[in-house]
């Protein structure tokens, strides 16, 4: 088995796998610990800036890999007219940017905030290192390789595809340029840390206030005890 | 009709001497972990003043409570979209230093520090960081400062007060403050549950205690905002909110919460009450003159008949029924019409009532002679020493008549056993007072000896709350969850040894 083999052909299914139990495993557990443990209360300005910056600009890149990775025709077929690619192609950069100042600006608070200091993890360390390359290697590959929106969809979604079909196909991907490979590696890293992380807390969308009552009563035993 | 049982709670203002013994003795039972230094989930405040937190009362800053919109009400500090819009920095949440930086002082320096010719001293320094800090606000640091330019001048409560009545409230020499001892309100309509993005903050079905699952909170910190008396407090350290829990471990095995059994003063009463469901969100709704009305309305008799009828269909056990009978609060709250909600313009529905302090002018010294008011011993009300619209601020969301009216009858109550204890009252001003404020002799007297003589048992009346039938629940084992850690711990059991 070659290092490729194992770089892109086994590793990503560890990281699925501890990811998956993990994550169960601490939910079911350790219900507790599930927070997104926001330090807004100890330093609000900076955390304006750099939470604001880095949450948008991540959803907005990250919804556009989803995309390109359930459709990626979608991308490929948008990308034919060279407008469109440039539309695409900025926009995604923009964000990444975005990100990538909020992210710079959430480790800067977190490094010189005394008050923050102490509600540091080393694993908090730990993620922001990996997210900080992650969003590197991204927007690098932006600036150095370009139309990544259309070969992402004709490389990287294929490989993934490939990977959900338990054949992972290692030659799409191991001669990608180097960043590429970072980027492409690094977020399997990501996934394998998730369940250690506070990162836990983007599995806990609380989509369902849109439609809940505004009132929450909790009976203990809602059965008449007498009468009725 | 829905009806519902609510513990409810009463303060007697007049009685309050701002000892704060009910907040330590709260904060020694629940508050004392890392991460809650700064929670005073009862905290007792001198009034005219800026409070804790700082100006908690301006919702301009804060944005706490309901506001009207169309024929119902909406959050103030977010909604259901903008909620989720504002998820990753809120716009209105204090920080800690609207409260205080916790701090201790390292008193190790003073056996360690070398010889000198200095006495060595203990510095302050921070609970959170534990770096050397000066200190320049605490949870009470305006204690007994009425007058002062820095807190009492900044209360919100002196909207709308005349220059006149502002300068006569601050006159040096004839200044005047009272105490107003808060905690969680448990509201029929809370705010804090309203807004919470995971569904964390509940209210109990059968005791309408205010409770905040800390399994199922994220930390997004929209109770702390939306509630108007900042009554929700985040933990900095576990990451979780928490909040005021009415001791329901204490009340469940039939004793008071801990601020209430300490209480010094004797001021508090708890008792439950009976209160219709089906009305929350069209009373919530109505004019900020109505409020304090229509609240007195929500809560039923439960004597009546159909009440009781209703509430045997609605599951409340007749134990509670009898228990709503006896309460305290539900006689000073509705049957005499006495105490007031904090602030009912928040629309929150508060449980929890005040009766305004009477602070009347009883006399004033005359070339060294004390003299007490000519025309009666108590004076008059329009000489009382605080602002009438400065209570109706605080607690009828303006209106003075109200607050007058309540005023009037704790004027009555004692008038009635002056002349009969002293008999220097013109009987024939007793009985005009009777008239106008509608109180007979016998209520009088029974409203003296709720207020003054009252035993412990009278004070709170706790509602036997059935835990027993919650135990059937438990999936059968009810040792399952014996010894578990309390409040934040949830996950380790407190093992030692091997
Ligand atoms: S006082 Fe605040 S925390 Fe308590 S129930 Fe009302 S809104 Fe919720
Ligand atoms: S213990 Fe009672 S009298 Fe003392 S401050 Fe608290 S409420 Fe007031």
């Amino acid at each position: 088995m070659t290092v490729d083999q194992l770089l892109y052909g086994v590793f990503p299914y560890v990281c699925i796998v501890v990811a998956i139990v993990a994550t169960l495993y601490r939910y079911l557990t350790d219900r507790f610990s599930y927070s997104s443990l926001s330090s807004q209360f100890l330093e609000n300005r900076q955390l304006f800036w750099g939470s604001v910056a880095w949450h948008y600009g991540i959803l907005g890149v990250l919804t556009a890999h989803l995309v390109g990775f359930l459709i990626p025709q979608s991308i490929l077929w948008w990308n034919m007219e060279p407008v469109r690619l440039y539309i695409l192609e900025t926009t995604g950069f923009v964000l990444g940017l975005l990100a990538l100042v909020g992210l710079l600006v959430l480790i800067y608070r977190r490094l010189t905030n005394s008050r923050i200091r102490v509600v540091t993890s080393p694993m908090d360390v730990t993620l922001l290192v990996v997210l900080l390359i992650q969003v590197v290697a991204g927007v690098g590959t932006a600036i150095f390789y370009r139309w990544g929106s259309s070969w992402y969809s004709a490389f990287a979604v294929p490989y993934l595809w490939s990977i959900l079909a338990f054949k992972p196909d290692v030659t799409l991907v191991n001669n990608l340029p180097f960043v590429v490979q970072v980027h492409i590696l690094n977020a399997f890293v990501l996934v394998l840390i998730l369940p250690f992380t506070r990162l836990v807390h983007f599995l806990s969308v609380p989509i369902k206030y849109i439609w809940r009552p505004h009132q929450i009563v909790r009976w203990n035993r809602r059965s008449p005890i007498i009468g009725a | 009709m829905d009806v519902r049982a609510q513990v409810s709670m009463m303060f007697h203002l007049d009685k309050c001497i701002g000892c704060h013994t009910c907040s330590v003795a709260c904060k020694n039972i629940w508050t004392d972990r890392q991460g809650t230094e700064y929670m005073w989930w009862n905290n007792v405040e001198t009034k005219p003043g800026t409070g804790y937190p700082t100006k908690w009362e301006d919702q301009e800053k804060y944005k706490g409570g309901w506001e009207p919109k169309e024929q119902t009400i909406k959050l103030r500090a977010t909604d259901k979209f903008r909620g989720l819009a504002n998820i990753f920095h809120q716009p209105h949440l204090p920080t800690i230093d609207d409260y205080y930086e916790p701090w201790t002082y390292k008193y190790s320096d003073l056996f360690d520090a070398p010889a000198g010719d200095d006495q060595p001293t203990a510095r302050p320094i921070s609970l959170i960081t534990g770096e050397n800090m000066d200190i320049n606000a605490g949870p009470n640091w305006d204690d007994d400062l009425s007058g002062s330019t820095v807190y009492a001048n900044n209360d919100p409560n002196l909207e709308n007060l005349s220059d006149g009545e502002k300068q006569a409230l601050f006159e040096i020499e004839r200044l005047v403050f009272f105490y107003l001892p808060r905690i969680c309100n448990h509201c029929l309509n809370p705010a804090c549950v309203a807004s919470c993005p995971s569904g964390a903050l509940y209210k109990r079905g059968e005791d309408g205690i205010v409770l905040l699952d800390q399994n199922v909170c994220r930390a997004w910190r929209f109770c702390v905002s939306a509630c108007p008396y900042k009554k929700t407090y985040f933990n900095w350290k576990t990451g979780k909110s928490e909040k005021c829990i009415l001791c329901f471990p204490r009340l469940e095995t039939g004793q008071p919460p801990a601020c209430f059994h300490s209480c010094v003063g004797r001021i508090r009463y708890l008792g439950v009450v009976l209160y219709d469901a089906d009305k929350i969100e069209e009373y919530a709704s109505a004019p900020k003159e109505d409020l304090v009305r229509l609240q007195r309305e929500m809560i039923l008799d439960p004597s009546d008949p159909e009440v009781i009828k209703q509430a045997e269909k609605n599951g409340v056990h007749f134990s509670v029924i009898e228990s709503a009978k006896k309460s305290p609060v539900y006689k000073f709250v509705k049957e005499w019409g006495m105490a007031l909600p904090l602030h009912p313009e928040y629309r929150t529905l508060p449980m929890l009532f005040y009766i305004p302090p009477l602070l009347p002018v009883l006399g004033h010294v005359e070339n060294g002679v004390y003299n007490v008011d000519a025309e009666g011993y108590f004076g008059s009300l329009d000489k009382a020493r605080v602002p009438m619209q400065y209570l109706a601020n605080l607690f009828t969301a303006g209106n003075e008549e109200q607050v007058r009216t309540v005023l009037e009858k704790l004027l009555a109550v004692r008038m009635y056993k002056r002349s009969e204890q002293v008999d220097d009252i013109k009987p024939s001003l007793v009985e005009d007072m009777l008239k106008k404020t509608g109180l007979t002799p016998e209520t009088c007297e029974e409203i003296y000896r709720l207020t003054s003589l009252p035993t412990f048992d009278e004070r709170f009346v706790i509602p036997p709350m059935h835990r027993e039938y919650a135990a059937e629940l438990m999936a059968g084992d009810p040792y399952l969850f014996k010894a578990e850690a309390g409040v934040g711990g949830f996950k380790d059991r407190p093992d030692r040894g091997l």
